[in-house]
Parts: C-alpha cells; structure tokens; sequence
C-alpha cells in the first residue's frame, strides 16, 4: 500500500506550528514556533497579539516542516488542520492558510478538532496503542474526562464545571506573582515544597466524574490573604506544592475510578497539565493497584503541535471525513463534535 | 499575465482575475456571512465558471488594509498559501488605494474612508493626474469630525468615497464641496484592487513573496496600548 503524507497546521492559541506525518503515526518534522515570551509582558496570551504573529509566521513555519521532512508539496496526500476549539483570530490564520494550500494543491481538507488532537499525541508515542481506553484530557483550555470508542469516536465522561486545571495553575500562579504560564512554574517549585503542609480542599462532587477547581482556587487565595492579613510569611514551595497535590489527587481518582468502573485497563493524559510531574506520578502510582496503564506523550507532544493534528486528520481522513472550502472556525467545538 | 485578486478588508469580499488589460472575472459579497464561509468558495466558483485553474495564475494582488484585523489575515493567509505553492509573487495594495481607483480618472481630489469605530475612520488622500492614481496625503486614522472639518475648509472639490460614507452621510450632506460616488463605487472591488497592482508590478513597488508581506494594521492591539500607557505612567511616577 501507498504511504499516506499529511500536512498538519495548528495556530488555536499561542503556537504555530506545522507538521509532516507519514501513515498518520510517523511524525518526519514537527516545527513549533511558541509565543510565549511576547505574551509573558501581558501575563497571560492576548488573542490580536497571537493571531498577528500566527499570519507573519505561518509560511515560514510550514516550509520548515516540509525542508525537515524532506518532502515536497506534490508528496502530500491530504491536509490537515485545528478548526476549534480556539482563539478564533487565531484558528483563522491556519485554517484559511491550510483551505487555500489544499485547494492550490487540489487535495482534501481535514478539519480536526483540537482536543481530540491532544488525545492523539498518545497515538504517535504508544506504537501499540488502540481504542478503546480512557482517556484524560488537561490543559489551559479543557478538563475532560472521555471514553475513547474507537479512533474518532468519543463520549464525554465528565468535564470541569468552573475553571479548567491548566487555568488553575495560572491563577494560582498569579495571585502569587510567579509569573506566567503557572503550569510548569509550580510544577517546579512543588518540587522543593512539602504537600501536606496545607490542606487544600479536594471536590469530589458527589463521585460523579465531573470536576470543579473554583473552590480549590478561593480556598489558595483565602490562604494568602489570611497570611498577608497577619503579616506571617508565606512558603510558596508550601502552598506550590499542596495546591498541586489537591488538583492531581482529583483528578488521579476519577480517571482511575472511569477506567475501573467502565472495565478499562488503560488511561491516556493528554493536554499540557499532562506534562505535569506530580500528575504523572501520582496517577502512575495509585493506578498500579488497580493494574490500570497509564499512558502519556512525551513533553513536546503534550504543548500544542501539528503532528498531534495531523495523527487525529488522518484517522478522519482514511475514515474519510473530509471538509469542504466553506469549513468555518469554531471556537466553542467540543470533542464529540464535528 | 494572469492576476488574482483578493480583498477581505471590510465587510464585502472580492476576488477577481485579470489579464494584462482584460477583466476575466470578478465575485464581490457584501453581506454578513463570515470571509472564511464566503472567500475560497467564491475563489472556487469564479475560477471554474471562467474555466481558469489556479496553476494557470502568474501573481496575487492582495488587499494589505487597513480594516478588519480578522478579515485582513483571512485574505492575507489565503493570498500566501496560493503564492507559497507555485511560488508566484504577491502585490500589496491597501484599501485606500483600491476605493480610490474606483474613482478612475476623475478630477476632482478624492479622499477614501473606511469605518475604524470609535468615530474615527481610516483615510488617506489621492489625485489623478494623467491617467496615474497619485497620492497626497498617506494612510491614518483619524474622527470622523476632523477630517469633515478639514475638507470643507479646503478650496477643492471631493469625492469622498467608502463604505463609512453612509454610517457619515448626515453631517456629509451638509458640506457643499464634498461629493458621493454610486453604492457600486463604495465597496473595495477585486478589479480596482488588480488595476492598482498591475501598474504596481510593472514598476516593482511593493512587489512581495509568502514570507515578505504581512498586513498593515495602522493600529495597535488595544492590549500593546495599554501595557504602554500603563508603562509611562510607571515611568512618571519614578
Ligand atoms: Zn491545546
């Protein structure tokens, strides 16, 4: 059989990127060009600032993944692309670049939802790893806690109700000017902290699988305040550290609780708080009781990345869910939405 | 040499081809549907009614703004994929150039608006003179009221032309020395915006490729604007 080429752009939020896969799970260039630094001045990614770099980057970061890969435009079988969830200013810019590229090139147009290219990324690293599984969907963005049917087929299981847990991070991040993005800061300060210093309440929302991370945030802040109030000092390792505790502890159990109640043996994490190390760990952990695998990409393929795109557009290609030239973006998609 | 045209700089879009001094086609919308519902179906159906291949196009003309930030880079992305592909040179044309060539030949001076909110207007200022489309005064953004002012003052006749001329005409009508063109003239058309580019390109002025062109916004983000006010005010204070 003749190899399958997908070109995958993604530009949903602060991240161009644009990638070069061979048979849906071989990734031969994945080039990520991240905002991060001319967001960090603002404290957090402002949707016109992002989608003007995405347009004066777009070009250079595609022909880049097509150099690297050592592949020409006429290779290509089918492109691939995020149309939401999303800054829409920024969905636009990849979306309407990867419309015209298919249509110069006169080859289809797959539209991918984003997140569902998160839960990919697992595709591209785990070689073995097919559906069904549970999986756990956690970033900036999104906290999702899904049942994956088979490859394109999804049922939301349960979702946070408030904040999303990436969101979390930064909030908390930010009430004690550790500065932005929160996720990784904390992550890294916890490290030197102790995670029962402070008890943090957990939201287990009557067992039920879906999550809420506003209580836990009021109950950080009513903390430093308290400190401030009293003029005590605080031991941000501490409050680092305890805070991530109660957030991976959550969200560790319903995941667990998912796979064993639906008689599953695996869990995938996917999204960025996936690269979280305290999560990793503890999921990793308390999942071996129940001799449940948990899974995760590599660091790299939990940012946002084209290949993880272009994993998720070719299973809907070779399913032959294809777009046409009217594809909108849609900054609202859920995962089981097309 | 074939030129595509591609304007999403205001509500209408519109695209159109030409060749050397021949309109082949021409699709404008002006209604509310989304430039990214509206502008690769349009490029889609105009190229096949005209039995024209996109491979057969030698350049792009684009439409650099100003004007919606989000319809400038819907145009702008299409434009340099197209270009990328078959490596075809890409022609900038802003939005006031393109109202004004609508105006083509006229004697009188002509000054294009375009609605940037606030009440203020995007605008710059042009003349013909033999047969060339020169321009007095360059592209900013100013209110709306500042610019009447200015033009009724003045000893010359005017064509005020653009879309914002009807969001204005009360306090337009008024002035004795300023006139408005046809509904057809006051929307930014594909074929202006060829005309202007063509002439571009054979002077190479503003002749760009995929990675080189980038929309002119003329404004900042309202977020870069307050992250500096609010970094002078540091800096007075200190
Ligand atoms: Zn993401």
């Amino acid at each position: 059989m003749k190899d399958i080429i997908t070109l995958a752009i993604e530009s949903s939020c602060d991240e161009t990127s644009a990638a070069i896969l061979k048979n849906g799970r071989e990734v031969l260039s994945n080039i990520i060009s991240t905002q991060i630094e001319l967001h960090k001045k603002f404290g957090g990614v402002v949707p016109e600032v992002a989608s003007r770099k995405h347009i004066e980057n777009i070009d250079i970061v595609v022909q880049e993944a097509l150099e690297e890969a050592n592949v020409g435009f006429n290779d290509i079988d089918h492109i691939a692309v995020t149309y939401g969830p999303g800054l829409v200013g920024a969905l636009l810019v990849g979306l309407s670049h990867a419309k015209a590229l298919a249509y110069t090139l006169d080859i289809p147009l797959v539209g991918v939802n984003h997140i569902e290219g998160h839960v990919s990324a697992n595709y591209i690293e785990h070689k073995e790893l097919k559906p069904p599984f549970i999986t756990l969907i956690v970033s900036g963005g999104h906290t999702h806690l899904v049942e994956v049917k088979d490859y394109g087929e999804y049922e939301i299981l349960g979702k946070t109700r408030d904040d999303a847990s990436g969101e979390a991070f930064d909030k908390i991040a930010r009430a004690m000017n550790l500065g932005y993005p929160g996720g990784p800061i904390i992550d890294k300060l916890a490290k030197q902290g102790n995670k029962h210093a402070i008890e943090f309440p957990r939201a287990y929302l009557d067992d039920g699988y879906d999550f809420s991370f506003s209580g836990l945030k009021s109950s950080v802040l009513n903390y430093l305040n308290a400190k401030k109030m009293k003029k005590e000092d605080i031991v941000v390792e501490d409050v680092a550290a305890s805070f991530q505790e109660s957030v991976v502890e959550v969200l560790s159990t319903k995941a667990i609780k998912a796979a064993s109640e639906k008689g599953y043996k695996t869990i995938a994490l996917a999204g960025g708080v996936a690269s979280n190390s305290a999560l990793r760990e503890k999921i990793t952990q308390m999942a071996k009781e129940y001799e449940i695998d948990i899974k995760y990409p590599p660091l790299v393929l939990c940012t946002d990345n084209a290949a993880m795109i272009g994993c998720a557009g070719y299973y809907n290609f070779i399913k032959g869910k294809v777009s046409d030239m009217s594809l909108n973006a849609v900054p609202n998609l859920k995962i089981n939405e097309r | 040499m074939k030129i595509l045209g591609i304007d999403t700089s205001s509500m209408a879009a519109s695209v159109s081809v030409i060749e050397d001094d021949k309109l082949i086609c021409e699709y404008t919308v002006n209604t509310k549907k989304t430039h990214s519902q509206k502008l690769m179906p349009m490029i889609e159906n105009m190229l096949k009614m005209s039995d024209l291949k996109i491979n057969e196009i030698n350049a792009i003309a684009i439409c650099v703004g100003p004007g919606s930030f989000t319809g400038l880079r819907i145009g702008m992305a299409t434009a340099k994929a197209i270009a990328h592909v078959n490596n075809l040179p890409i022609i900038g044309v802003n939005s006031m150039e393109i109202l004004a060539a609508n105006m083509d030949l006229c004697d009188k001076k002509i000054c294009s608006i375009l609605d940037a909110q606030r009440n203020q207007v995007y605008t710059a200022k042009y003349k013909f003179e033999e047969g060339k489309l020169i321009e007095i005064e360059s592209v900013d953004v100013i209110e709306i009221e500042n610019l009447l002012k200015e033009l009724s003052s003045n000893d010359d006749e005017w064509i005020l032309v653009g879309e914002a001329v009807y969001k204005y005409k009360d306090m337009i009508k008024e002035i004795q020395n300023i006139s408005i063109p046809a509904p057809s003239n006051n929307v930014t058309k594909a074929s202006s915006l060829c005309s202007v580019a063509i002439n571009k390109y054979n002077e190479n002025k503003d002749v760009h490729d995929c990675y080189t062109i980038n929309p002119m916004y003329i404004r900042k983000s309202q977020a870069e604007v307050q992250y500096e006010e609010k970094m002078k005010r540091l800096n007075n204070d200190r």
